[in-house]
């Protein structure tokens, strides 16, 4: 197991955000966390690299308690690519150069500039490398994003909404690039997810949270119609195209 | 990543070289109006003279006392507060995530004068004499410049709690500044109210900045400081650029922020406090100078705080030896020409709507 929760609660000031949650992703694999808006999905990801202190539970990196680690020994097992980036006048190297950071002593070594050239060449971002990062279009800026998160050659990444705010094209591309690198390399990926069928085609595994709480978990055997009625409170059929199921939502009232 | 398909880019090498090319040149720069600022002047040294004398090897005398007595500390000075200054500004708009940000649009300078004329007045710790070219004397330089820091920290403090609020907007900062800088003002005014003539005088020489009025003992205290909290700005460049990709990003990166944020602003704070307490308001300098740093190299740190300190030191340093020849034989405060510079600078930085 690379990450293992256990029990994690959290609470935004007294009311609790997330209580109980427990699960397990092994080595190379993709894990979908869904559910409604404002269900926990990212507050459960910023607790798994400690962005927030979880109020109890454990979590486990490849057998080491995440909380017991400092910020820059974490930085070294679990990349997070947040929903949003800002942006300034660094260039697209400059800004993947910075993943490497939580690697760097005094200054950067010939391995770090190859380990950005490689990831660059991974996403495509060779002919923007010295463009400025305010110059760039979303989709490129979330590649930046990605691209930074795997310099780190971390253990886990975690991603926030990988796919928001980018065209179909961009969100095919960022997660075959991600299941890509989890099937090559030593690595494995939890990401939360708003689109159901893109979540379906690219992980492995599933979380749905309902009130704070994992409600269902597993393969893609858990998303029925009973349960995605169940969390998310809408009516839907769950059809198999080419053994990937789709999920269609029906119009109220024609179910 | 494979690391093996990955080569050293050579694209990104020459992109590196350029900005290492801009700052040698800086220095280049810097160096040569050094000799100029202590050759020009109501005597005329030539350079040649001016480079032997720094090398202790100047065989005239009354040249030698202007140079190491006058001239020397005047332009040192200049190159102090100017580097000091504009690290502060660039770390501020860093850390602050607002392009608007400097020691003075804070209202941090402001302060520093507060705490320095507290000291002057209330506790003695300094005096108008009357002398021509020093005329104002730190007795207490230690006093002055702790009290200019700990009304520094007071503002920053405020500073701060603000920028946690998350809806400060780079306006609502500089706004919080200008209130600031009323409120210490105003108490500077309060102070001069039961202050004596002398005092008095001291005073209010210290809201027009002016470099001429450091001596060596100042001049080392500054030197120590700033090049102190250089290198500490230097060492943590990589935190502020992960800072500037957003503050989750950097968490993410191992970036302890907000421990970077306070620590930031008290030693960024510390420099402006020192600057004023012994040379006066400088205005200015701190948000001008990053600013066409960042236009010619970028926002990358690594870069732009060894930019921003050479542009500071050149730019007063340029700025101080034009005060003294436009009404010669007057001296003008540089704090003056300064702001006459840094003023219209703000403005457009204003219409032109700053990035981020």
């Amino acid at each position: 197991m690379i990450l293992s929760v256990d029990g994690l609660a959290f609470d935004y000031r007294s009311t609790p955000a997330l209580s109980d949650v427990r699960f397990a992703l092994g080595r190379n694999e993709v894990l979908s966390i869904l559910g409604p808006n404002g269900v926990g999905k990212t507050t459960l990801l910023k607790c798994i690299n400690t962005i927030l202190t979880p109020k109890n539970g454990a979590i486990l990196i490849d057998g080491r308690e995440v909380l017991a680690l400092n910020r820059v020994e974490i930085a070294r097992e679990i990349g997070y690519v947040p929903q949003r980036c800002e942006t300034g006048r660094l260039t697209v190297f400059d800004a993947i150069l910075l993943g490497r950071r939580p690697h760097i002593r005094w200054n950067i070594s010939e391995n770090d500039l190859k380990v950005v050239d490689a990831a660059i060449r991974r996403l495509n971002l060779e002919a923007l490398s010295l463009r400025y990062i305010d110059e760039i279009s979303g989709g490129e800026l979330q590649k930046v994003s990605v691209a930074r998160a795997f310099v780190q050659e971390p253990r886990l990444l975690l991603l926030d909404e990988p796919t928001s705010s980018l065209d179909l094209k961009n969100q095919l591309d960022i997660l075959r690039i991600v299941r890509e690198a989890v099937r090559e390399q030593p690595v494995s990926a939890v990401m939360t997810m708003h689109d159901l069928n893109l979540a379906l085609r690219y992980s492995d595994g599933f979380i749905f949270l309902k009130e704070g709480t994992i409600f269902a978990a597993g393969g893609s055997e858990v998303v029925t119609p009973a349960m995605l009625r169940e969390v998310y409170g809408v009516h839907v059929i769950v059809e198999r195209h080419k053994g990937i199921p789709v999920v269609i939502p029906l119009e109220e009232g024609s179910g | 990543m494979h690391v093996a398909d990955g080569e050293i880019s050579r694209a990104y090498l020459r992109y590196t070289g350029r900005k290492i090319a801009f700052l040698c040149a800086g220095c280049v720069v810097l160096f040569l109006l050094l000799v100029t600022a202590v050759s020009v002047g109501a005597v005329t040294i030539p350079f040649l003279d001016v480079i032997l004398i720094f090398s202790g090897q100047g065989d005239t005398v009354t040249w030698h006392a202007i140079v190491w007595n006058i001239r020397l500390p005047q332009a040192l000075a200049a190159v102090i507060a100017g580097a000091g200054l504009a690290v502060a500004g660039v770390v501020m708009q860093s850390i602050l995530r607002n392009p608007l940000g400097s020691p003075f649009t804070l209202g941090i300078s402001n302060a520093a004068a507060f705490g320095a004329a507290l000291a002057v007045i209330v506790f003695g710790a300094g005096e108008m004499t009357s002398t021509l070219t020093d005329a104002v004397v730190i007795n207490n330089p230690y006093l002055t410049s702790c009290a200019a820091f700990l009304c520094c920290m007071v503002a920053t403090a405020v500073i701060l709690a603000i920028a946690h609020l998350r809806t400060a907007s780079p306006e609502v900062m500089v706004l919080a500044g200008v209130a600031l800088s009323s409120l210490f003002s105003a108490g500077t005014m309060f102070l001069q109210y039961f202050a004596d003539d002398t005092q008095l005088a001291a005073v209010v020489f210290w809201t027009f900045g002016d470099v001429g009025r450091a001596g060596w003992t100042e001049i080392w205290i500054m030197g120590i400081f700033v090049a102190a909290s250089c290198i500490y700005f230097i060492l943590n460049a990589w935190n502020y650029n992960a800072v500037d990709v957003g503050d989750e990003a950097a968490k993410g990166l191992g970036v302890n922020v907000s421990r970077l944020r306070l620590v930031g602003m008290v030693v960024a704070s510390l420099v402006s406090a020192m600057t004023v307490a012994f040379l006066g308001i400088i205005g200015f300098v701190g948000l001008v100078c990053p600013h066409m740093v960042r236009r010619l190299i970028g926002d990358d740190h690594r870069y732009l705080i060894p930019g921003s300190c050479l542009a500071g030191a050149i730019l007063l340093l340029a700025a101080d030896t034009a005060a003294r020849l436009v009404v010669a034989p007057n001296l003008l405060p540089v704090a003056v020409l300064t702001a006459f510079i840094g003023a219209p600078m703000f403005i457009y930085l204003l219409f032109r709507g700053y990035r981020r």
